[in-house]
């Protein structure tokens, strides 16, 4: 009986946890824009956001789409096939790779320094302070992290697109001598502008849309001690390392599979 | 704040680029059809695969883009609607279009060879030499009727 | 109770609850005009909650708290954040923002609140800065501030818009003798120079003894006893006394007589 209390109580607190985040959204979507005062701090969140996180998205990008050459090539050389190694490069990067690969490493280099900067700013009262200024905290915090998050990610994700092709060309073309004209030609016949890229870019935006609120919420609603925040953080990661996987799938599913 | 503002500007810059590359580099989208082209049809047989944005080629070398594919009603035959680049004003009017396959398991392409003829064809004309794709179920079937017959 | 002629803030019928357990039960407080109003009692008493009360960050379970005819409970979240610029806050931490200069921390309120021209803010922010005596440390980052000097800073920013009234959340915690003194002589000061109301929340007795008008004891969610300081230390309850002269070993040491109260009609109660 106590365990199924437990469970209750668990189950009601993740509900209500649920409800703040939603209302903490509500209250960012809502808010009337400020020009003056938002660009400014829109333009200094997207540098942390989307400018720093741009080395380790290239690098990445760069090492995936080497691999995925490579192991592109010794699969459908077998079948004589190597030239479609451009296609499978590009496919499987501008579909899948790119939108998940680039949410978790922006979920893992900016999501949990967002929930952590927030977390600190409440547990040194920074966000009281705020609001005993005057200011709204939802606006003036976490309302440029938030757009800020969901301007950068798509983007990071495209440059991830980009550069992991020319990794795969890299490898496929200049250093196992496939024919860069069928390559590429291969390519551009079998990656469709809009099914594909935009698709894949809409994924990006929708991650960005979770990653962002995960770690803005989670840096907000943190117990303000060091221990707190550093459990918001892992759970930040956690999270939305897992919301961007299931929802990766429904995505796809909706795009791609016939149902 | 000046630096922050202008490694954002060039941060925006590149994932604008990165779209461009995407869509006309990995996409092979054609925004503007910046070269023009004229339409040629041919029928076949069977088109085995080959579908609309495949190539036209002349000797490998991309020539133009198959545009359409529909069932011609009256001739029974796929009609292919093939865009073919303006540059190439000397495909003669004996040309021939043959359904190709890179690789084993490769895309299908059309590949094109001109003839001898002096007239070259021109927007809306018909390639009436063409030789379908080579499907392996037929292929097979031959083979084992020839075994059999013998 | 003692009537106040001005009174800025009325609270009554005060109660509030986190997770169950009550804080305040029942209280009413009035914060005198202009004067230097000081909630003491131990720690983990709800001194800080109380100050959230006013500054609306928190909503009671029961009760009024009228500053100046409204009724900071029912006011909606544009109206509550219209009052919070009539107050000052300084916080136990300070609570600078970590990522502005100590120039743009103090001129930060007024940039948000008015649209004066940069040399007008300029001059407010200096002279601010100028009366916490921090005039050379502008340019300074509060990372590279010691703790006495970040609450300096944030005093000057809590008066950088002249708010009616200033709250300070243990501003003596944690202070060397020195800075201690200085922070002790910069809040009498200013609310004689500046003429608002101050309410300070500490448990450090002699200073606050020092420089308060009127003093309410809080212990377990009640007020216990309250009175100018002079009256305070001529209560004639041996408790209240150990406190005020925070005497290590009085008769119950940090108990009051209103815990110990309930406490034993409770057993009385169960007996």
């Amino acid at each position: 009986m106590n365990q199924l209390a437990q469970l209750g109580r668990g189950a009601l607190g993740k509900l209500a946890a649920f409800g703040r985040s939603g209302i903490i959204l509500g209250h960012v979507l809502v808010a009337k824009p400020q020009p003056r005062t938002m660009l400014p701090l829109l333009l200094q969140q997207i540098y942390f956001v989307g400018v720093l996180s741009l080395i380790i998205i290239v690098v990445s990008g760069l090492f995936i789409g080497m691999v995925l050459g490579l192991q592109g090539y010794t699969i459908l050389v077998d079948y004589g096939s190597e030239q479609a190694v451009g296609q499978m490069v590009a496919l499987s990067l501008v579909r899948e790779l790119a939108p998940v690969v680039t949410a978790l490493l922006f979920a893992g280099r900016a999501g949990s320094a967002l929930t952590a900067e927030i977390g600190l700013m409440k547990a040194t009262e920074q966000l009281s302070s705020l609001e005993m200024i005057g200011v709204d905290p939802l606006r003036r915090i976490i309302a440029p992290r938030f757009w800020a998050g969901f301007y950068c990610l798509p983007v990071l994700a495209a440059i991830f697109s980009v550069v992991g092709v020319y990794g795969g060309a890299l490898v496929g073309v200049d250093w196992l001598g496939i024919y860069e004209g069928s390559f590429w030609a291969n390519m551009q016949h079998s990656v469709d502008f809009f099914d594909d890229v935009l698709n894949g870019l809409f994924k990006a935006v929708v991650f960005g849309f979770v990653v962002t609120w995960i770690a803005v919420f989670q840096g907000y609603d943190c117990i303000p001690t060091s221990e707190g925040i550093s459990q918001a953080t892992t759970r930040t990661v956690v999270l939305s390392s897992l919301a961007v996987l299931a929802l990766d799938f429904v995505l796809t599913a909706l795009m791609f599979g016939d149902f | 704040m000046r630096i922050t503002e202008i490694s954002v500007g060039a941060f925006l810059l590149a994932g604008i680029i990165a779209l461009l590359v995407l869509a006309l580099n990995v996409s092979g989208l054609n925004l503007s059809n910046a070269e023009g082209t004229y339409t040629v049809y041919a029928r076949f047989e069977n088109i085995g695969g080959l579908t609309a944005r495949s190539k036209v080629t002349m000797s490998g070398v991309q020539i133009g883009r198959v545009s359409n594919i529909e069932l011609d009603e009256k001739m029974l035959m796929a009609r292919v609607e093939m865009q073919i680049f303006n540059s190439v004003d000397y495909l003669t009017t004996d040309s021939s279009a043959m359904i190709l396959t890179a690789g084993l398991l490769g895309e299908k392409y059309i590949g094109v060879s001109v003839g001898a003829e002096d007239d070259v064809l021109k927007d809306g004309d018909y390639i009436r030499d063409t030789q379908s794709a080579l499907v392996l179920e037929d292929l097979v079937g031959k083979f084992l009727l020839n075994k059999a017959s013998e | 109770m003692k009537p106040f002629e001005d009174v800025i803030i009325d609270i009554q019928g005060l109660s509030f609850a986190r997770s169950g357990r009550p804080i305040f039960r029942d209280v009413n407080i009035q914060i005198p005009r202009g004067k230097i109003t000081a909630i003491m009692g131990p720690s983990g008493t709800g001194k800080t909650t109380l100050l959230k009360l006013i500054g609306g960050q928190l909503k009671p379970a029961k009760g009024s708290i009228v500053m100046d005819g409204q009724n900071i409970p029912r006011l909606g979240r544009r109206e509550l954040f219209e009052i919070r610029e009539r107050m000052g806050m300084l916080f136990q931490s300070g609570a600078l923002f970590t990522d502005m200069s100590v120039y743009e921390n103090v001129a930060f309120p007024l940039r948000v609140h008015t649209d004066l021209p940069e040399q007008m803010i300029r001059d407010i922010v200096l002279m601010k800065l100028n009366a916490v005596g921090l005039r050379g440390a502008k340019d300074l980052m509060p990372s590279e501030l010691s703790g006495g000097m970040a609450r300096r800073v944030a005093l000057a920013r809590a008066i950088a818009l002249d708010p009616d009234l200033v709250m300070y959340d243990e501003p003596f915690t944690g202070q060397d003798p020195i800075a201690m003194g200085v922070l002790v002589n910069l809040i009498r000061r200013l609310n004689e120079a500046l003429g608002h109301t101050s309410i300070i929340v500490s448990h450090d007795i002699q200073e606050t003894l020092g420089i308060a008008d009127y003093i309410y004891l809080i212990a377990d969610g009640e007020v216990v006893a309250q009175g100018t300081p002079q009256e305070l230390k001529e209560v004639d309850s041996a408790k209240v006394k150990q406190f005020m002269q925070g005497l290590p070993d009085g008769p119950v040491p940090f108990h009051f007589p209103a815990a110990e109260y309930v406490d034993e009609l409770m057993q009385e109660a169960r007996s």
